[in-house]
């Protein structure tokens, strides 16, 4: 074991002084999210800029058995990039461009700490006719993180998870190798990420870093078509929501479906906002998607459970913005700068008993809710967030607003949900449910990728 | 007051990284982020760590303090802040600073600033005696002119702010403007002086100015540099200075319009650096704009971030002589440089004495000497004089 300083001197010759830290205040923030998990402090903090430099780090971690995080923005909100045995943290932001664009193909290669605000404004300025799922965390997420958490985005309804759109991989393995996942594997076209291969890249999405460091990362693009408007509808019939959804994706008219649920303003309480998005290359495109979602939803207008809400200008504006910026705001409702949601993937019949119970769980615990809802899939699943948020500055409060997830959390695994970028507890909770094979195939992969254990320790651990 | 507010606030960043980018999030546009890339460099990376001192979870170091001075104060974290508190971040980084002048715990370089305004009147530490070097017989204010031409410190002092100074006066000249100077009785404007935290010299500069305004009866001020008119225009009338105030450009543009100015000549391609002081503090992105376009000759081609998402030149609070996120090619000057080069424009014009010294440092760096110009709004205006 070489000494710490080695350690650094050794990280400063792979980047570069100007990119390595082992200072207290690099160590203070990244040691902790804006979520509610405890703070540790990485030793160090590094900022690669090629796979070569990633590819010597873990190879230095490997050496001295010291750990490696590899981090994007940090906004899973969950702690799952605070280092939990400490080690050296990649912050991974540096490695930036957009490498390749294959327009017939509709894929776009970027480089693992691209961000999505970086992306969607490559694809605006140079590339009109096409979009990703942009997810409604801040433009400051990075796609690499996205997809390894299994984010959704704005084209969720119609294509599933946005790690479902991945169509290549280049990961740097734990060990140090360099590994090319799907068809880039023996071609240079990126547009699988298995089919017809075996489909390698399970290895890596979901698993937090845990089993390699994506350093380049493939992504399927979809037509963006000239127009885009919001549909937006009104019910106080919880139980009706899960239909609706249904009904608005049986049209196969709408490119995203999102419910909302908040107790203030108070005319807000008790009712929720469905939106229903749709695009057109013209009005009358537009037009038509318009009556079709108004067909199927029509009944529900005649017996006036369901209401279309006439939606101004200055309230289509932040519907239409992507990212949200509404999603953001909700950190500061309480004017404490902090929020934190679980967000269970679970079937949407769920949703009437677990609204019922986010309304519960904040009264018991006194705090601030919200719900945003997003089909997955045409209607195979829905992600639902019991979202609180909670003043940095009153550790009352944040206790709370931890306890009021972990309850929300259990539930949501009891109704039949999956708990989604699950936190430490959570992960444990999930482990402890798992199928026992499943589990043990888990920790032999881990345990073959990663015979030293070194990347995110802490996460995903199978006893 | 200032202190007391970032106090009870600073808490409510999220840290989301809105505060890092431009309005269609292309890249980033946080100046010391854009240069050292780690998030402490971050606007929230700022705030965390000021809170985070506050609370005692972390000491004062030189590295904190570096960090708290790197920031440029060049508002784009107020501008992309989606929270209600947005307007008030810019202040709770002074209000830090303020708190860490008071202890007496800043940068060495901070430290030289304030000591060469507080002894020479002029953070270059350059004799007061100096200060009209290059002024070469132009009038002093007298009463009954109609505007106290105001030059700053780099106007008065620095080369290339000197060549701006001059070029407005012969241009406010031809056109039979009643002006006159300070010479060397002006005082620096205390804007820097602010931003950086000194508040007790701050009220110091405020008070002499506003003083010497007083007692030789100006009523209205043109000012060279936009620090110095943001200065004058928002901070002074809170301590008592009563006087209108005007950027150079704004009164070019109502020369133009009123035809006592009639530019022609100048073939040139320009690009147009918004100063931060101009732009997204006090909305001033039309005029100096209708100026450059009022000349024939002269196309006027976009960066591609512009007005409210300019990017700095890195020169803000001070850094124009403290330099602190020099010597990287992702300095923010460089970065500008580079991409006013891409436009294809042969001159970048610029209407701050600090955005000159800053990018005409950048262009050698670059190795852009030759290929593009710097220039200023009264220095393109001169030129194309009949």
């Amino acid at each position: 074991m070489v000494t710490t300083n080695a350690i650094y001197e050794s990280l400063v010759k792979i980047v570069g002084k100007n990119y390595v830290s082992n200072q207290k205040e690099e160590q203070y923030f990244y040691a902790r999210d804006g979520g509610l998990m405890p703070p540790l402090e990485p030793d160090y903090v590094v900022l690669p800029k090629t796979t070569e430099e990633v590819k010597e780090i873990v190879k230095l971690a490997n050496r001295e058995k010291v750990p490696v995080v590899p981090t994007g923005a940090g906004l899973a909100l969950t702690g799952l990039v605070i280092p939990q045995k400490g080690g050296i943290l990649l912050d991974m932001k540096r490695m930036d461009r957009i490498l390749e664009l294959n327009e017939k193909a509709r894929y776009v290669i970027v480089e693992g700490g691209t961000t999505h605000g970086a992306l969607k404004s490559y694809l605006q300025k140079h590339h009109p006719d096409l979009r990703h799922s942009i997810p409604d965390s801040p433009p400051a997420a990075t796609v690499v993180a996205n997809v390894v958490i299994h984010g959704q985005g704005r084209l969720s309804q119609q294509h599933g998870f946005n790690s479902d759109m991945v169509s290549g991989l280049e990961v740097v393995l734990p060990t140090g190798e360099v590994c090319l996942i799907g068809s880039c594997s023996v071609s240079s076209f990126w547009f699988s990420k298995g089919a017809p291969l075996p489909d390698l890249s399970g290895l890596f999405l979901g698993w937090f870093g845990t089993t390699g460091i994506i350093t380049k990362l493939g992504l399927k693009l979809y037509p963006c078509k000239k127009m885009r408007d919001v549909m937006l509808f009104l019910t106080d019939r919880v139980e009706l929501v899960p239909d609706i959804m249904l009904k608005l994706s049986h049209t196969e008219m709408v490119e995203d479906v999102t419910i909302s649920a908040q107790p203030l303003p108070l005319r807000y309480k008790g009712t929720f906002w469905i939106m229903a998005y749709i695009t057109g290359d013209s009005e009358e495109e537009l037009e038509f998607k318009r009556k079709m979602v108004w067909g199927a939803l029509w009944g529900y207008f005649e017996s006036r459970d369901l209401g279309p809400l006439s939606v101004s200008p200055d309230m289509k504006a932040p519907l239409m913005s992507m990212p949200s910026k509404d999603i953001t705001r909700f950190a500061d409702v309480a004017k404490g700068g902090g929020f934190q949601y679980a967000g269970p993937i679970t079937p949407i019949e769920k949703f009437p008993a677990f609204i019922q119970k986010l309304e519960e769980v904040a009264q018991k615990y006194n705090v601030f809710y919200a719900s945003t809802t997003r089909l997955i899939g045409s209607g195979h699943c829905m992600m639902f967030s019991f979202s609180f948020s909670f003043n940095r500055a009153n550790p009352d409060e944040m206790a709370r607003a931890k306890e009021a997830l972990d309850e929300c959390s259990k539930f949501a695994l009891e109704e039949g949900g999956v708990l989604w970028k699950a936190d430490l507890d959570e992960q444990k909770m999930l482990m402890e449910k798992m199928d026992p094979n499943t589990l043990n195939l888990m920790k032999k992969i881990k345990q073959l990728l990663d015979p030293s254990g070194i990347m995110n320790p802490g996460n995903w651990e199978a006893k | 007051m200032i202190q007391q507010k970032y106090v009870s606030q600073i808490h409510r960043c999220f840290r989301c990284g809105y505060c890092k980018f431009p309005t269609d999030y292309s890249s980033f546009n946080c100046p010391p982020y854009r240069r050292f890339r780690f998030e402490t460099y971050s606007t929230g990376g700022r705030l965390w760590l000021i809170y985070a001192w506050l609370k005692g979870e972390i000491e004062w170091s030189e590295h904190l303090a570096e960090i708290l001075y790197t920031c440029t104060t060049c508002k784009n974290c107020a501008e992309q802040c989606p929270m209600k508190f947005a307007p008030d971040i810019v202040d709770w980084i002074v209000g830090a600073r303020s708190d860490m002048v008071e202890k007496g715990r800043i940068p060495p370089r901070v430290a030289r600033f304030f000591e060469a305004v507080h002894g020479y009147g002029n953070p270059l530490k350059l004799l007061r005696s100096d200060r009209a070097a290059w002024a070469n017989g132009t009038k002093p204010y007298s009463a009954g002119d109609e505007y106290l031409l105001y030059i700053g410190c780099l106007g008065s002092y620095d080369e290339n702010g000197q060549k701006m100074a001059k070029s407005l006066v012969d241009v406010l000249e031809a056109a039979g403007v009643s002006f006159g100077i300070l010479g060397n009785d002006e005082e620096c404007c205390g804007n820097e002086i602010y931003m950086l935290g000194e508040m007790g010299l701050f009220q110091n500069l405020v008070e002499k100015n506003s003083q010497k305004f007083k007692e030789l009866g100006v009523k209205k001020v043109v000012t060279l540099c936009p620090h110095g008119y943001n200065a004058m225009k928002n901070s002074y009338p809170t301590l008592g200075g009563s006087f209108e105030v005007y950027h150079y450009t704004q009164l070019l543009r109502d020369l133009v319009k009123k035809n006592k100015i009639k530019p022609s000549r100048n073939k040139i391609k320009v690009t147009y650096q918004d100063p931060c002081f101009l732009g997204r503090y006090n909305n001033i992105y039309d005029e100096p704009r209708q100026v450059l376009q009022s000349i024939p000759a002269v196309e006027l081609v976009e960066m591609e971030r512009n007005r409210k998402d300019a990017f700095c030149c890195g020169g803000g609070s001070g850094n124009f002589v403290m330099d602190l996120l020099a010597g990287d090619e992702d300095s923010p000057a460089r970065v500008r440089v580079r991409e006013a080069y891409a436009t294809g424009a042969d001159t970048l014009v610029v209407a701050c004495p600090s955005c000159m010294t800053m990018f005409t440092d950048a262009v050698k760096t670059e190795d852009l000497d030759g290929k593009l110009m710097i220039k200023d709004i009264s220095q393109i205006v001169r030129g194309s004089l009949p």
